[in-house]
């Protein structure tokens, strides 16, 4: 089959590869119809995740038909369409049972790595790397799917592929980082980047009662479709002090709830991001936290900081004495897909939101390569990639 | 999880008789190499200097490295020795985790001794002889078997389970493990505890440990795996996934080869029958 792997920094290419095979019995195999580029598959290409090897495939959006499944899994059939998680999850452990799928137990193969670098280990993912399980990613033809009965979510042949794929991480890890903002009547959320996630962000902070929603980004594209599609209020943050327009925006008061929906790679031109820059280049600091610096000096006292974007190692000057000070809320973490994914499809299926809406380019799974340049230097306000096998 | 904890070592492991020889010895050769030190300014001197200062202090302490590493201990038998694990030798494991099942379910797997080789990667095979008495088989760290009979000389249903080797063992070892409920009906606890004689001293341990084979860490690794078996009922696993690693892609290409070849074996060997062999799985979907 043809699959997307990743060889080193910048170098991703279409191969052939062997088709996967049901390993254990929880286990499906599924024919991937639609599958995206994710914002978090560029810290991937970029070299900033650890534990890549040679040849990994990529890729955790996708959705399919199951052709095969292992002798545990009852509530599948041959044929029948279904959305699965970038979160590995195995439902039964104590985490699942609270709904916290994204820190499953059970799923990664290579905890033990994972606690060397964390204490403990998160679930598995498809596609990030060996110290999330090293499992095979959706950007392939055919996807083995673990725990495929607690995964697997059957959507309706009502709504299109392009209309439901967002199920299997940026619509609810969207609307995840809105509700770790505590929204109440009347609040003014702030989100920092307007990319896919950014853009389910602020729709989902208006699904839960957020009285305005600021947007910040460079890109005007972005800013627009924030503006057109989320009705949000943007800044541009090449044009000034953003916390201080956030400041005048909020009648002195400051955003009720600030999401970093940008995360390791976070662009800008003040001392403190050109300091990242650096460290970075030289591999002194894993990440580039100017987003989370802002954040956290933007919020309003006792404010929540929601922070869906993806960190991976150590960061500098963490401004712990502003967030201390003010008594902010602080909350993180990959998505616990599985439990918004049935509540989300009824939205979608109700007509309170058209996923789809994010999508600029579409391309065959024979040019992703091109499409991940394309996505990556934002060509043509290139949002989102789709891609078909 | 609990760190490691090996036994603290022992205050003495020189036997008498070893330790006035130690002391003679070590001034010897320390006077000696203070000389030559002296006189010539040498290096190997003050080694010899140096080394003679070791031997002193060994036989006034009683107590050397060298034999804790090797696990040998000339010192009169200390007290215990007719247990499994004589008192301070060994190495000793504790380890602990929590499983999303109840205290009954989690004891009643364990105590079907045909289930631990499904989680305990290196046994073998454990074999009930009777109610309390086991054979296990398991693969040790350079690939040798090695056996033993094991008793169970405590047990309280659903709560403890203790067993130690009997007398011929290629490995003596002792062990228990406690079920214990977890706070606010969150699973069960389990804590294993084990002690074990390595074969060939400290040495092997070190060197377990140095290629990532430690006690410790395989213990650890088992009980994650048994969790995974009884709350997912699976454990997890990305092996035998595709892949485009290039050396893979080369192990592909040549068992293609040779399926190839099998199967034009194959149709030599079935000739003159009609019936072509089955390998159209070969071209995949």
């Amino acid at each position: 089959m043809k699959a997307l792997c990743w060889y080193g920094k910048n170098d991703v290419r279409v191969e052939t590869v062997p088709e996967p095979k049901i390993i254990n019995p929880r286990d499906a195999i599924v024919k991937t119809t639609l599958s995206a580029i994710c914002g978090s598959d560029l810290h991937l290409l970029h070299g900033y995740i650890p534990s890549m090897q040679q040849g990994d495939i990529l890729g955790h959006e996708f959705m399919g038909e199951i052709l095969e499944v292992g002798a545990d899994v009852t509530n599948l059939k041959k044929g029948d369409r279904v959305v699965v998680p970038f979160t590995i999850a195995c439902g039964r452990c104590w985490f699942c049972q609270q709904g916290l799928t994204s820190l499953c137990d059970n799923s990664n193969p290579n905890a033990a790595a994972a606690e060397k670098l964390y204490g403990y280990s998160a679930s598995g993912l498809f596609g990030y790397s060996h110290i999330f399980g090293g499992y095979a990613g959706g950007q392939a033809q055919y996807v083995r799917v673990p725990f495929a009965d607690t995964a697997c979510l059957c959507v309706p042949n009502s709504l299109t592929d392009e209309q439901v794929l967002f199920l299997s991480d940026i619509f609810p890890t969207g609307y995840m980082a809105a509700e770790n903002c505590n929204i109440h009547p009347g609040d003014t959320i702030a989100i920092w980047g307007c990319g896919p996630v950014g853009q389910f962000a602020i729709k989902s902070a208006y699904m839960l009662g957020a009285e305005r929603v600021i947007a910040i980004d460079e890109i005007p594209e972005r800013l627009e479709l924030a503006q057109s599609k989320g009705k949000a209020e943007t800044i541009n943050f090449s044009e000034g002090d953003v916390a201080q327009k956030l400041k005048d925006m909020t009648g002195g008061r400051g955003p009720d709830g600030c999401i970093d929906a940008v995360g390791m790679e976070a662009h800008g031109a003040s001392f403190d991001a050109i300091y990242d820059y650096a460290k970075q280049a030289v591999r002194m600091e894993t990440d580039r936290p100017h987003v989370l610096r802002q954040a956290i000096q933007a919020c309003r006292k006792g404010g929540n900081l929601s922070v869906p974007g993806v960190y991976g190692g150590f960061i500098d000057k963490f401004p712990i004495g502003a967030a201390f000070s003010k008594g902010l809320t602080m909350r993180l973490g990959q998505t616990n897909v599985h439990r918004y994914m049935k509540p989300l499809l009824d939205r979608i299926e109700k007509g309170e939101i058209d996923p789809s809406f994010v999508i600029t380019d579409r391309y065959g799974l024979e040019c992703a390569p091109e499409a991940y340049k394309t996505f990556d230097k934002h060509d043509h306000g290139c949002i989102k990639v789709v891609l078909r096998p | 999880m609990q760190s490691i904890e090996t036994r603290e070592h022992p205050v003495q492991n020189v036997g008498q008789m070893e330790r006035i020889a130690s002391v003679i010895a070590g001034g010897a050769l320390a006077i000696y190499g203070i000389r030559q030190g002296l006189t010539r300014h040498s290096l190997p001197g003050a080694a010899l200097a140096l080394t003679g200062g070791a031997l002193i202090r060994r036989g006034f302490t009683g107590y050397c490295d060298v034999y804790r590493m090797l696990g040998v201990n000339s010192h009169a038998t200390p007290p215990g020795a007719n247990a499994t694990i004589p008192y301070q030798q060994g190495v000793r494991v504790d380890r602990s985790i929590t499983i999303n099942a109840s205290r009954e379910d989690v004891y009643r797997f364990w105590r079907n001794l045909d289930n631990l080789p499904r989680f305990m990667r290196h046994v073998r095979s454990v074999k009930t002889i009777d109610n309390t008495h086991s054979h296990w088989t398991v693969e040790g760290p350079a690939g040798q078997k090695l056996e033993w009979d094991a008793e169970i000389i405590n047990e309280v249903p659903n709560e403890l389970l203790a067993w130690k080797s009997l007398p011929g063992a290629s490995i003596n070892n002792t062990g228990s493990v406690r079920f214990e409920h977890a706070t606010a009906g969150r699973g069960t606890r389990i804590s294993i505890s084990l002690q074990y004689e390595p074969p060939a001293g400290q040495v092997s341990v070190f060197l377990a440990k140095l290629f990532g084979r430690d006690a410790d860490t395989e213990v650890e690794q088992e009980l994650q795996r048994l969790k995974s078996i009884i709350e997912a009922g699976e454990v997890p696993t990305s092996d035998g996934q595709p892949t485009g690693r290039v050396e893979e892609k080369a192990a592909q290409r040549s068992q293609k080869n040779n399926k190839q070849e099998e199967m034009v074996h194959a149709s030599e060997a079935s000739f003159p029958a009609s019936d072509a062999p089955a390998y159209s799985h070969l071209n995949g979907r």
